[in-house]
């Protein structure tokens, strides 16, 4: 940034009180010359979403036209949902403010919490990118994979969970369709919490999304404390589900299925969880626009997403900043939008229905 | 081993490492200074930057850095009795009251010097215990960290002034108030009337700066003097120095302090500065000017503060973890760099960590020395008349409570909680337990929800949380040793204020107590709209504190004059020259009234307008020279450092440049 002095700033501020608008008249092409774009991360400072953002904003910086300044505006509150009800109340359609969103910001909003205030339709997708995650259990169970779990399956394992609601519910979910018996333990203040808890031995079975596995768990593996089983999978161009391509020799969630139950997934709570796991994972993080911002931004937007990916530097940093997964735009964003904002009905009532069950939580209407 | 010793001193001995780490250190400086401002506004600014370097510049930067923020985050405390950040909030206790004295040099060398040693006595520890950190570190689980969060609160035991009673009650309002937002188990919001601004709860900078630094700057305007009694300056900056040497032993074990609790994932940096100044209290022999002036409450947190940030380094760089805010932002800068935090930093990336613990070390010599020099000229600030920097502060705070979410909303909250520590002042409330207790308020609760589902109540068997339970019932005997026998040595008047102050118009306490009793029966009541798990914590600590307060009642109603509970500072000394207290407080919702209308910058100048010509009574030449340069430096800073400005209605008619607040 650039000082801006007494005189000049004085100019500026009386000028600023006349102008009505700098945002750009339809059918011109962007320029963002000169101006600043504000990235909102509704997540604190030092998150894995903060960090998604901070990385991209210095790729969407370079490549957006006119090269602006674009900062991250971190406004944390309710695990998301503050910020992106502020987004949605007071985000002008000028490309200058867009919003990173994350499985924190669609589980809310697919559940209807009554806190919700946004609404994904009124947004439109300007970039997505995906996560998965692999679980694992401690070596003390003795057992060696996934095929070996069903020895001890009637073992009560203990799992540290960020609460009934939040992305932990497509793991809980998974373990009691996979038919073990774990007991969530609610209260981590991370997936970072819950990997210590499995480290002091409190927990026994736990997951991480890809690259924290990675980083830390793979240790673990490796000193023989930790046992991994599968992987939540990933989806192919036609929606299935697929091992996910960073972990190929492990099984993924529907694979782990059969071997524990000898059939295919099928019924009303596996429709449930893949609704949820979709949305969850697969597209875990959009970046959101309102959805009357012009269509020439919106490319602007795009052409930068694809400029940036050719980018040395991008390609250098981004498998450790990111991990291994692509960001895409255009059609295939809009694919991975749509599955991560719209989950049938009948799931929804699902998965309200077995939060009431099993965790006495009623999400009011 | 030794490999990777040297490997990190020749990493660390070249000029290109040197220049970035001084690079870090300055601007560390400079935006600790600010209050309200850390590490988060200080990545906002670097990374950028942080592309394009190579890997050990950038993180020489990162850490210089970080390792600065707790070092100049003093001055305001110090100076202006405005904690800077919530790990400098302890200082204020001491610190203030010797600025007032004239002695502010003297009090910055000292704690200058402590940071110093603080900073390296961390250092030195971690080198040796960076090794076995990760076993060591994986023996504290959720009960033994729930007993840390005990063993914290048991602070209050020293902190509570005159009446036990009511420190232990001020301690249970702040619990409470610390519970509001999401419940740290199940997620369910309590307290939070359907407002957004509640679910994460209050902001640690807020509460801290309306607990002790809006009271402060109420009072002075009633006084009208300059912070320094009679403008004069009287402590050498030597003597801070000498200070430090004369109580060696006393920043030795309270660095020691620092490093292990910083240490300790999920604890939570924010409580060493309280621990370390309970650990001085207690351990103090002449307890008698504790909160009046003792160089040693401003060494015990200062050198625990800056150990705390290598201790913290330990769970960021092993585990993945950051304790803190700061160490998230520096995890997340490592991140960016391509940096892997996990076991491999004490494997394979074994010299990195040292050089990162070294260049800690480094920068903390390179901050604390550059401030040492700037005591002395910077001190000078306390002389001036007060109603020329008065306004400066209430601007100042204003800015410093708006960074802490962002929202017009965290304006009214300092409003808030400024006039209940105007009330926690004036009724003798302790306003460092009322802060431990909403600083502890979710370790407390998550951790003993973690525990009791982990371990029910044979957490009780586990051999740590025995010994943190002994070590917390020896620190209550030490500070309960002597209380009621020799109460004018033993008894700490924590506000600065005498350790009596009885009334006979006890009135205004009981209206107080009366509110408080009110506030606690809606958490109680609120409480049982809840899950068990979410309800136990807030349910338990506001009957408790409930009971305590209508004993209080009673003993205001019946009992005698001289009883500990009968305490106000406004009808105990009838001062004629003091101002009320209604209309100084007034001056802070003027500002706050006028940024909601046009935003802050323009509430900033029409504030200063109005301050100066109609408080200040000065002429319009002065007024307005000092309004515009108030409206340079705010806008200046914000443009400089890229941050948000509160906006005012206005700014929902008209289309502002971004500089000037948009919507």
């Amino acid at each position: 940034m650039k000082k801006i002095g007494r005189r000049k700033f004085l100019a500026s501020a009386s000028a600023g009180l006349g102008v009505l608008g700098l945002g750009l008249a339809r059918g011109e092409s962007p320029n963002f010359s000169g101006q600043v774009v504000e990235l909102m991360i509704p997540f604190k400072e030092g998150g894995g979403s903060d960090t998604w953002g901070r990385f991209n904003a210095t790729f969407f910086s370079r490549y957006l036209p006119g090269q602006p300044t674009v900062i991250v505006r971190n406004v944390p509150g309710g695990n998301s949902i503050a910020g992106s009800n502020r987004f949605a109340a007071r985000a002008r359609p000028n490309g200058l403010s867009v919003l990173g969103t994350s499985a924190s910001t669609q589980f809310p909003y697919l559940l209807q919490d009554p806190r919700v205030n946004y609404e994904y339709r009124d947004w439109q997708v300007l970039m997505a990118s995906g996560a998965g995650g692999v679980a694992y259990v401690s070596s003390n169970l003795g057992v060696a994979n996934i095929a070996e779990l069903g020895s001890v399956i009637d073992k009560e394992l203990l799992y540290g969970s960020q609460g009934p609601t939040s992305l932990d519910l497509v793991p809980v979910l998974g373990f009691k369709l996979l038919g073990l018996n774990v007991r969530p333990i609610f209260g981590m203040s991370g997936r970072g919490a819950g990997r210590l808890a499995f480290e002091r031995g409190e927990v026994n079975i736990d997951y991480q999304t890809t690259t924290a596995y990675l980083r830390n768990v793979v240790p673990l593996i490796d000193q023989g404390n930790a046992v991994p089983l599968f992987s939540w999978g990933a989806l192919n161009d036609s929606g299935e589900l697929i091992r996910d391509p960073t972990f190929p020799n492990l099984p993924h969630f529907a694979e782990a299925y059969e071997i524990l139950h000898g059939e295919k997934p099928s019924g009303l709570g596996w429709e449930s969880w893949f609704a949820f796991f979709t949305a969850g994972f697969p597209a875990m993080k959009l970046l959101v626009a309102p959805k009357e911002t012009p269509i020439e931004i919106v490319s602007a937007y795009q052409d930068a997403v694809i400029s940036m990916k050719k980018d040395p530097e991008y390609i250098a940093r981004k498998p450790a900043a990111l991990g291994t997964y692509e960001q895409v735009t255009g059609p295939a964003a809009q694919k991975l939008y749509e599955l991560a904002t719209d989950v049938p009905q009948q799931a929804r009532n699902w998965i309200r229905q077995w939060l009431r069950d099993e965790f006495q939580v009623n999400i009011e209407v | 081993m030794v490999e990777a010793l040297l490997s990190a001193l020749a990493n660390l001995a070249t000029l290109q490492h040197i220049l970035h780490l001084v690079l870090g250190v300055m601007l560390g400086l400079a935006i600790g200074a600010f209050p309200g401002l850390g590490g988060i506004a200080g990545l906002s600014i670097m990374v950028p930057f942080l592309y394009g370097m190579d890997t050990v510049s950038a993180l020489a930067t990162l850490v210089g850095l970080v390792a600065v923020i707790p070092t100049s985050d003093t001055f305001t405390s110090i100076l202006m009795g405005i904690p800077g950040s919530s790990a400098s909030q302890a200082t204020v206790l001491d610190g203030f009251p010797l600025a007032q004295k004239g002695e502010a040099s003297r009090a910055l060398s000292a704690a200058f010097s402590a940071s110093l040693m603080g900073g390296i006595v961390g250092a030195i520890i971690l080198t040796l215990f960076v090794q076995v950190a990760r076993p060591l570190i994986l023996t504290f689980g959720s009960a033994e960290l729930f007993m840390l969060a005990l063993l914290g609160l048991s602070m209050v035991g020293v902190l509570s002034g005159a009446s036990l009673v009511k420190g232990i009650s001020a301690c249970g309002l702040g619990l409470i108030l610390g519970s509001i937002g999401g419940a740290p188990a199940t997620g369910e919001f309590r307290m939070t009337f359907g407002i957004d601004y509640f679910y994460d709860g209050l902001p640690l900078i807020i509460v801290g700066i309306g607990l002790f630094a809006f009271p402060e700057i109420t009072e002075l305007l009633r006084k009208n003097r300059p912070i320094a009694a009679g403008g004069l300056l009287a402590g050498k900056w030597f003597d801070g120095i000498r200070d430090v040497f004369k109580n060696w032993f006393l920043c030795l074990r309270c660095a020691g302090i620092g490093t292990l609790i910083g240490a300790i994932p999920g604890l939570g940096g924010s409580v060493v500065d309280w621990i370390a100044y309970g650990h001085v209290v207690q351990t103090a022999k002449d307890k008698s000017q504790f909160g009046k002036g003792d160089i040693r409450g401003v060494l015990a947190p200062e050198s625990a503060n800056n150990a705390k940030e290598g201790g913290g380094l330990v769970p960021t760089l092993l585990f993945g973890i950051p304790g803190s805010g700061a160490m998230a932002v520096f995890l997340g800068g490592m991140v960016l760099l391509g940096i892997e935090a996990g076991p491999a930093m004490v494997s394979t990336n074994l010299d990195l960590t040292y050089t990162i613990i070294w260049s800690l070390a480094l920068a903390n010599i390179i901050g604390a020395g550059s401030c040492i020099f700037l005591a002395r000229p910077i001190s000078r600030l306390t002389a001036i008349p007060f109603n020329f920097l008065a306004p400066f502060m209430i601007m100042v705070i204003s800015f410093a409570a708006f960074q802490a979410t962002r929202q017009f909303m965290d304006l009214i909250a300092l409003l808030g909680i400024g006039i209940l520590g105007i009330a926690l002042k004036r009724f003798g409330w302790s306003r460092p337990a009322f802060l431990i207790g909403f600083v502890l308020a979710p370790q407390a609760e998550g951790y003993l929800n973690l525990a009791v589902q982990f371990y029910s109540w044979n957490m009780f068997a586990r051999p740590g949380v025995l010994i943190i339970f002994g070590i917390t019932v020896a620190s209550v005997w030490f500070s309960s040793r002597g209380r009621g026998r020799n109460t004018e040595n033993i008894i700490l008047p924590v506000d600065g204020s005498s350790g009596t102050a009885q009334s006979s118009d006890r009135t205004p306490q009981m209206l107080f107590l009366i509110g408080s009793i009110t506030t606690l029966s809606y958490a109680i009541w609120s409480s049982q709209q809840l899950s068990p798990l979410g309800s136990m914590f807030p349910f338990w600590v506001a009957l408790g504190t409930m009971v305590l307060c209508i004993y209080q009642l009673l003993s205001l109603k019946f009992g005698s004059i001289d009883n500990p509970v009968n305490f106000d500072l406004e009808n105990h000394t009838s001062d004629p020259t003091r101002g009320s207290i209604i209309s100084n407080a007034g001056w802070f919702a003027v500002l706050i009234a006028i940024t909601g209308l046009v935003g802050f910058q323009f509430g900033v100048l029409f504030f200063f307008m109005i301050f100066l010509k109609l408080k200040a009574n000065q002429n319009w030449r002065i007024t307005i020279a000092l309004s515009i340069t108030a409206l340079a430096i705010i806008s200046s800073l914000a443009n400089l450092l890229i941050v948000e400005l509160p906006t005012g209605l206005l700014s929902q008619y008209i289309n502002l440049p971004w500089f000037l607040g948009q919507g």
